[in-house]
């Protein structure tokens, strides 16, 4: 049993905190913090394309695709250095989630035209699977696909999609069968957000933002040349890429960035003539987070480990899931309650900088939005289910 | 970065492993304990035999030479079959706090006959008022013309019922609750005016409380320096913690088995009640809470092999959480075997007990969680 890096690991980690230092500058990260949609977005483009210049864009991706090629122990170095530099890490639907789909059960035209594009940032991705009466129960999608020559005609609507407003293309799962279990009969479609018929509609979150939106198809004509894959086994392609994302999906390293700030805040608020961070009460909640986080740590490299000897990270990453996301959202609880009135400042009004007071704006918005922590990628409460089944044979 | 076992290690848990599944089912534990020993000298020679008494002993002195995580090891397979021996008091305790500050000649004689199953041992450092607090010592150590005079009272000595020898703390000088000022001293069970009361506990462990009245030592009965005792207690418990939380892992994942077993098996309402969403989400909850005291077992393991890292900041995490984590466990196991659950019958009922000694044992908790966050947050 060994935990300890290599000399060259920590070499690697020297290396990554060196380059974050020099490329992630003030003004950047000003941009990036952006409340103004177009700045943000060419932010974000600025900052993958920087990190594409590094070599990093693409940190799961072999190399054989423009990817790192790197092993889990090297993601888990990078991804716990960008977390610690409070570097927030890259769009994830182009990169993370359809540009392994389509290395691995694209045709060769798809991989020509999408990954360059994809590792370039020079086209935005979204993410098309939630539908207005399809939640947790995804297969249960309704949007429709009818063959029309070389085509497909989309008809129906997708929801909570992320930064839709910003892409140039949609990943969809949509019907093509309604024979049979509901499972087959999926279709994985890549949809030009330009196509006529395609109508995005803004949803403003509790958070007070507008990242996500509704997407509404009305005839929307699509080559069957945009299909991954055979007609009807969508549903295989969009589980392999649930799988894919194994490193980070636990968050442990941007918990970790939180804690660490919120303990400088607790730090710096004095009630009753001491600061939060010695009160005995707050103490208390600050390890019960940070015991369950350092436990956390060594559940994901236990689960990393085994995969690295051959073993499938299915059902663990379920509760890698459930406890990262558990955490997440106890550190903006508590981030809440240390900015006690304060986390009722609206950004527009009055702000709690002007107030003398700069974190509970930024506290509610990462509290409100969190709740989807739990919601999104399949409900903890499917999590358990999943878990049930996979690793208890219930 | 590996997380995998050495040929050697594997083939010690798996022996362990073995003998626990042979030797050890529920009925027989239940009979060694009460027994007038509530341990069986037979099992201990068979430790002997098998080479576990030598492990974390130096090779001079017959020793394994073994290292943190053969005692977790040994200890989560002990765990599993509720095993009563009194390892962790004679070898991981008695025996760590001689190889770390006995004298050459008490490693030499003492610890050839903790390896040959000869020698039990006891470590008796709590007191009536001290609670977790190592440091509370009210037992005086004066000098005398021999050496040292003993005098005050032990509670709840683990294997004081059964030690042939015992390493007791005392306060040679300064204040009752002072760290510098508490010497150790090795005695016989024997000694004149050494007094010893047993009784049982709930987890069938026979311990001891102890009265010293007037008890003369040598000035060679000094187990490390005078005065200095303190750091070497805190010292071995934290090696301590680690096995008795290995020991907690075993059996938290035993009540998660049996529970699962039981879940498939019982049938209600003509179905298997582990069908019910209900019973799976909180099996699903006990596997999580299992998982993750284990991975603090093995940040706690590795913090303790590797200078480099807080062992202490690791065992006080890991023992709040095993306390937070076994609760829940062991709730959950009596609550799903319904009123079986409740009886003494079934094992369900005896591992929740031993589990709740091991949380009381070297600190609950909250003693650990203000011990954390004292190196934490000040």
């Amino acid at each position: 049993m060994d935990t300890s890096f290599t000399a060259e690991e920590n070499a690697f980690a020297e290396e990554v905190r060196a380059f974050f230092a020099q490329a992630y500058d003030d003004d950047l990260r000003a941009r990036l913090e952006s409340s103004n949609p177009t700045i943000f977005r060419a932010a974000v483009i600025e900052w993958q394309k920087r990190l594409h210049a590094q070599g990093w864009i693409a940190t799961g991706w072999p190399k054989e695709y423009g990817g790192t090629g790197w092993n889990d122990t090297q993601s888990f170095i990078y991804e716990t250095e960008r977390a610690a530099a409070g570097v927030r890490d890259v769009i994830p639907f182009g990169l993370k989630m359809v540009g392994p789909v389509i290395y691995a059960f694209g045709t060769d035209e798809q991989k020509e035209r999408f990954l360059p594009k994809i590792l370039e940032s020079d086209e935005w991705w979204c993410q098309g699977y939630s539908e207005p009466g399809s939640g947790s129960d995804l297969a249960s999608l309704k949007t429709r696909a009818d063959i029309d020559g070389d085509d497909y005609i989309i008809n129906g609507a997708k929801i909570w999609t992320s930064y839709a407003q910003h892409a140039d293309w949609i990943f969809c799962l949509v019907r093509t069968n309604s024979d049979g279990k509901k499972q087959q009969g999926i279709t994985f479609l890549l949809i030009d957000m330009a196509s006529p018929g395609i109508k995005v509609n803004p949803i403003v979150s509790i958070d007070g933002h507008h990242s996500l939106n509704e997407v509404e198809f009305n005839n929307v004509r699509v080559p069957m040349a945009n299909r991954i894959g055979e007609q009807d086994k969508g549903w295989t392609y969009a589980k392999a890429l649930l799988a894919h994302e194994r490193t980070g999906i636990a968050g442990v390293a941007d918990s970790k960035r939180g804690l660490t700030q919120l303990r400088e805040l607790a730090a710096n608020e004095v009630n009753a003539g001491r600061t939060l961070l010695s009160d005995p009460l707050f103490q208390k909640r600050l390890s019960d987070i940070e015991i369950e986080l350092m436990a956390l740590e060594f559940t994901e490299l236990r689960v990393l480990a085994s995969v690295a000897v051959g073993g499938a990270p299915g059902a663990e990453s379920s509760m890698l899931k459930i406890k990262g996301t558990e955490i997440q959202q106890a550190i903006q609880q508590l981030t809440m309650d240390v900015a006690g009135y304060y986390q009722g400042m609206l950004p527009n009004d009055m702000s709690a900088e002007q107030l003398g007071h700069d974190f509970g704006s930024q506290a509610r918005q990462a509290f409100m939005y969190g709740r989807a922590a739990t919601v999104y990628g399949g409900s903890n409460e499917i999590q358990k289910n999943i878990m049930a089944k996979a690793v208890l044979g219930l | 970065m590996n997380f995998d076992f050495t040929e050697e290690q594997n083939m010690l848990r798996d022996s362990v492993a073995r003998f626990v599944q042979d030797n050890y089912t529920f009925d027989t534990r239940q009979q060694i304990a009460a027994s007038d020993t509530a341990m069986s000298e037979q099992n201990w020679q068979t430790f002997a035999e098998l080479g576990w008494l030598s492990i974390p002993f130096a090779e001079e002195h017959g020793g394994f030479d073994g290292d943190a995580v053969d005692i977790v090891l040994m200890m989560e397979q002990l765990g599993k079959g509720l095993v009563l021996e009194p390892y962790l008091a004679t070898v991981v305790l008695f025996g760590g706090l001689l190889s770390q500050g006995g004298n050459a000649q008490q490693q030499s004689t003492i610890i050839p006959t903790i390896i040959d199953g000869s020698c039990q041992g006891a470590f008796a450092y709590a007191e009536r008022q001290s609670r977790f607090e190592l440091a509370d010592v009210k037992t005086l150590a004066k000098p005398s013309p021999e050496g040292f005079v003993l005098t005050g009272e032990k509670v709840v000595v683990i294997n004081g019922a059964n030690a042939a020898q015992f390493i007791v703390s005392a306060r040679s000088s300064g204040d009752q609750a002072d760290e510098t000022g508490i010497s150790l001293f090795l005695l016989p069970a024997d000694a004149k005016g050494l007094m010893i009361t047993r009784y049982r506990m709930m987890d069938g462990q026979l311990v001891a409380n102890l009265v010293l009245q007037d008890v003369t030592v040598s000035g060679s009965a000094l187990v490390g320096e005078l005065d200095a005792g303190y750091a070497l207690m805190e010292s071995v418990i934290l090696q301590a913690n680690v096995a008795l939380a290995a020991e907690a892992v075993g059996i938290m994942q035993e009540l998660n088995t049996k529970t699962l077993e039981y879940s498939k098996t019982r049938e209600q309402f003509g179905v298997a009640i582990g069908s019910f969403q209900a019973l799976q989400h909180r099996m699903v909850d006990t596997f999580m809470a299992y998982e993750q005291v284990k991975s603090l077992l093995y940040r706690a393991v590795c913090a303790m092999t590797d200078e480099t890292r807080d062992a202490a900041i690791a065992v006080h995490a890991l023992k709040v959480l095993l306390d937070k984590n076994s609760k829940l466990v062991f709730g959950e196991a009596i609550q799903i075997h319904g009123g079986m659950g409740l009886t003494d019958e079934l094992d369900i009922g005896h591992f929740a007990k031993r589990l709740m000694m091991i949380n009381t044992t070297f600190g609950d908790g909250d003693f650990h969680q203000s011990r954390f966050n004292a190196l934490r947050y000040s």
